[in-house]
């Protein structure tokens, strides 16, 4: 323990051990938040979720922070819904089992450009006689267009820019833009505003009902963006993060921890073991590691379990384990292991207690300075399109993008965000290791 | 090895028949290493063969090439042109049967996974399933050197520039040690801790999609120029970017670590004993720090030769760049296994070669090493 404080004072000495310790700490808070706010069950199923999950979010949308960076201010998405509050509703009881039932929604529009498309999702409960709605559309200026009437049947979807009816009634076939500017003008300028939905219900029958949803498609959407099947990039930004840091520790744990335990006994009982050892190291020198992953995820399975164990497997019997097997080799003759082999300690406890903790000095750098090309790993399979299926991680983001041509068509939020993040993670271990490495090993201190 | 060690010391008391014993020792020690290799990568071809075997699709690629063999052959020989379709089709099916059981194809999979190995090591690479090479041919010799050369250049020019460029800065900055550059690149190398392809997207969102000033991606324009030189110079404006991704991927983790190796060596005691007497800085470089690691930047350039014959799969695949390393992600994408095992097998060669070849280099550079000798075991 007082080695470790006096390792942890060290640390702080370093700015780098102290970027590199805040980023991870930040990754590991993203991580807790992710996990805590979305559980697995429900990252899965909405990151596999199609239309009917991500129905109001628009496609390819940039975040919403890219309108600080341009002069032409772009819309923003947004859906309320009577479901759950976000819209007024008020019901008013009439003669003969009629009921008024209104719904408005007013909303602050402040953008250069109209929206990509406004649909409202209505839904009547009711026994044989539809509801009838009248829907009208208020501009700031207090006009009032009607965008249209009609009987209300269970789940119906209205999109605005594709009504006919409105298009003769505006005389123009661009409904979005003729909603957001001067009312009978010829102006192409949006009219920035309070703009307000109006949707009045009559129902016919005593327990008849309507519910109303009111999505705006803007071209900006939430902190993240979206993709091309509509799905908030906030999702995998979140969730990719513990699954990146847990593939990068468990990899470079499993591996840093297996290669020291089988170079402390190749190293002690030294012979047929060590010689196979050093043959079995040989032998993976020959054997492509990315192409046999590749053809794991291929062949076998895209699990992260599956992957994460084959690299495990093929990292194991490396360089490292030639340069632990030196160390060992020096140890092996100091005069404590001769003193404990003298009052008969059994070889496993030589191995476990006496000689590999020895090594922790080693294997703590080379660990966490590790971790970042196994978060690098598990992004380029992803990449190759030999991601988890189920998962939502970073590399998938890329993989999506790339296949969606992001790059090409200007959509770099798209890359930038999980880059970013891998950056961040791949360099705050980086960093990390770097320093501890000269804590570690005091001779490269003066270097 | 035991025996080497005694014929090494009996050569060096037997003055009369050194010659004699050193051309034995190193014979010996040549066939003891050159075995050790060849059993090592004749295991792990083996290897590569059961995991690119699975699910059994080697033994599909068999069946379907005797099957397009065998039915050609027939097709295409006037002599059975008179028989009737039936017939045909008989003596399609026995010749098939009959080549099956030649290969060994009704043989369990334990004993022909034997028949591949001998096949893959003599590199008889076979056909490929569903890969053409650009010329419209199945062969995998010919599917893989037609994506060698731009492998070749893409691998050659970046490794290239990164090895000679890195050692070369290193070298000066151990001699400017503790200045800005110096403390700037220890600063910037953990930047290598992302691979080559992070570093493209970068570059292809800079330079292809905000300036315009290089493509995104591929080997030439679509149409190609149609002079050579204009055709060398396209190729070039395709290569600045993966290059440049590669290079920088991993250029200050390299200077760093060679200047951190040029800096061990330039403490040592001959090297001040040099200083003191005055000699020029350039003749120490050349005759004290560079003489003494060249065995260490000898094994890192070989390794990095070897290196090439893979190439960058992903960033092949990111710049589609027709290389060998997306054509083995394209294989592995299209379950080609002969092209996997056929370019695994000729990694595994190259290798096994270089790490032979190595030792003799070694002892060539280094008087300290002696082949057969005890330098060389460790």
């Amino acid at each position: 323990m007082n080695t470790l404080s006096k390792s942890m004072r060290e640390l702080v000495r370093y700015p780098s051990a102290v970027i590199g310790l805040v980023t991870i700490l930040f990754l590991l808070a993203v991580s807790a938040y992710a996990l805590i706010t979305i559980p697995y069950d429900e990252a899965t199923r909405l990151w596999r979720g199609g239309e009917d999950v991500w129905y109001q979010n628009p496609k390819y949308a940039a975040p919403a922070w890219s309108n600080y960076f341009s002069d032409v201010k772009q819309p923003v998405s947004f859906a309320v819904s009577t479901k759950d509050g976000s819209m007024n509703k008020t019901v008013e009881v009439g003669a003969q089992d009629t009921a008024t039932i209104t719904v408005t929604h007013s909303f602050d529009y402040v953008y250069d450009e109209p929206p990509q498309e406004l649909i409202l999702y209505l839904d009547g409960t009711f026994q044989e006689k539809l509801p009838f709605v009248s829907v009208a559309w208020i501009t700031p200026s207090g006009e009032r267009i009607r965008v249209g009437d009609f009987a209300v049947d269970r789940e119906m979807t209205f999109r605005v820019s594709q009504d006919q009816k409105l298009m003769k009634r505006l005389k123009t076939e661009d409904i979005l833009t003729a909603l957001f500017v001067e009312p009978k003008s010829e102006s192409t300028e949006i009219v920035k505003g309070t703009y307000q939905l109006e949707i009045v219900a009559v129902t016919f029958e005593p327990n008849s009902d309507i519910d109303a949803e009111f999505v705006l498609h803007g071209t900006l959407y939430g902190l993240a963006g979206t993709d091309h099947y509509r799905r908030d990039l906030m999702l995998p930004l979140l969730w990719g993060t513990p699954i990146a840091l847990t593939f990068g520790l468990l990899a470079a744990l499993g591996t840093s921890l297996l290669t020291m335990i089988i170079a402390a006994i190749g190293s002690w009982y030294g012979g047929w073991i060590d010689e196979l050892i050093q043959r079995i190291t040989e032998i993976n020198l020959v054997l492509p590691f990315l192409a046999i992953l590749i053809m794991v995820g291929t062949f076998y399975s895209r699990s992260i379990w599956v992957i994460l164990g084959v690299t495990i497997l093929l990292s194991i019997f490396t360089g490292a384990i030639k340069s632990y097997r030196a160390v060992f080799m020096q140890s092996k003759v100091s005069p404590y292991i001769e003193a404990a082999r003298a009052y008969g300690t059994t070889d496993r406890r030589i191995i476990f207690t006496y000689l590999i903790p020895r090594m922790i000095p080693l294997l703590i750098p080379a660990l966490v300075s590790s971790v970042p090309s196994y978060v690098f790993l598990e992004a380029s399979l992803a990449v190759l399109g030999l991601g988890d299926p189920v998962l939502p991680t970073w590399g998938k983001i890329i993989e999506n993008a790339f296949a969606e041509g992001a790059l090409y068509r200007g959509l770099y939020y798209w890359v930038l965000e999980p880059a970013a993040l891998l950056m961040l993670t791949g360099l705050g271990f980086a960093m990390l290791g770097f320093a501890l490495d000269r804590i570690f090993n005091p001779r490269l201190r003066d270097i | 090895m035991a025996t080497e060690t005694i014929t090494a010391t009996s050569g060096q008391v037997k003055k009369e028949s050194f010659a004699n014993t050193t051309i034995g020792r190193v014979m010996r020690y040549a066939f003891v290493r050159l075995l050790t290799l060849a059993v090592t990568v004749v295991i792990g071809i083996y290897l590569t063969i059961l995991i690119a075997n699975m699910g059994g699709y080697v033994d599909t690629i068999m069946r379907n090439e005797i099957r397009d063999n065998t039915t050609q052959s027939i097709l295409a020989n006037p002599a059975y042109r008179a028989l009737s379709s039936e017939a045909r089709e008989k003596l399609i099916q026995d010749k098939i049967a009959s080549e099956e059981r030649r290969l060994g194809l009704d043989k369990p999979f334990i004993n022909r996974s034997f028949t591949y190995l001998v096949n893959g090591l003599t590199l008889n690479l076979g056909r490929a399933i569903n890969m053409n090479s650009d010329s419209g041919s199945r062969q995998v010799r010919l599917i893989l050197l037609e994506r060698l050369p731009a492998t070749l250049l893409l691998a050659g020019i970046s490794d290239l520039i990164l090895f000679f460029g890195s050692v070369f800065l290193a070298l000066g900055l151990s001699r400017k040690y503790g200045s800005f550059f110096d403390k700037l690149t220890v600063a910037l190398s953990p930047t290598s801790a992302a691979p080559p392809w992070f570093y493209g997207i970068f570059l292809i969102l800079i330079f292809a999609g905000v300036l315009h000033v290089l493509p995104f991606g591929g080997l030439v324009d679509s149409p190609p120029p149609t002079t050579s030189f204009g055709y060398a110079m396209n190729v070039l404006k395709h290569l600045i970017l993966p290059a440049s991704s590669i290079i920088i991927s991993s250029f200050f983790l390299s200077v760093y670590n060679w200047r951190t190796f040029f800096l061990i060596y330039s403490s040592e005691d001959y090297v001040e004993m040099a200083r003191a007497k005055g000699l020029p800085s350039r003749d120490i470089e050349r005759r004290y720090i560079l003489r003494p690691t060249l065995p260490t930047i000898i094994t890192n350039f070989a390794l990095l030769i070897i290196g090439m014959w893979t190439g960058f799969t992903i960033t092949e695949t990111v710049f589609q760049w027709p290389g060998l390393g997306r054509t083995l992600f394209q294989a592995i994408g299209l379950y080609d296994t002969p092209v996997i095992v056929g370019s695994t097998i000729i990694y595994a060669y190259l290798l096994g070669i270089t790490v032979f070849l190595l030792d003799f280099v070694y002892a060539l550079v280094d008087p300290r090493v002696k082949v057969g000798g005890d330098n060389a075991q460790q």
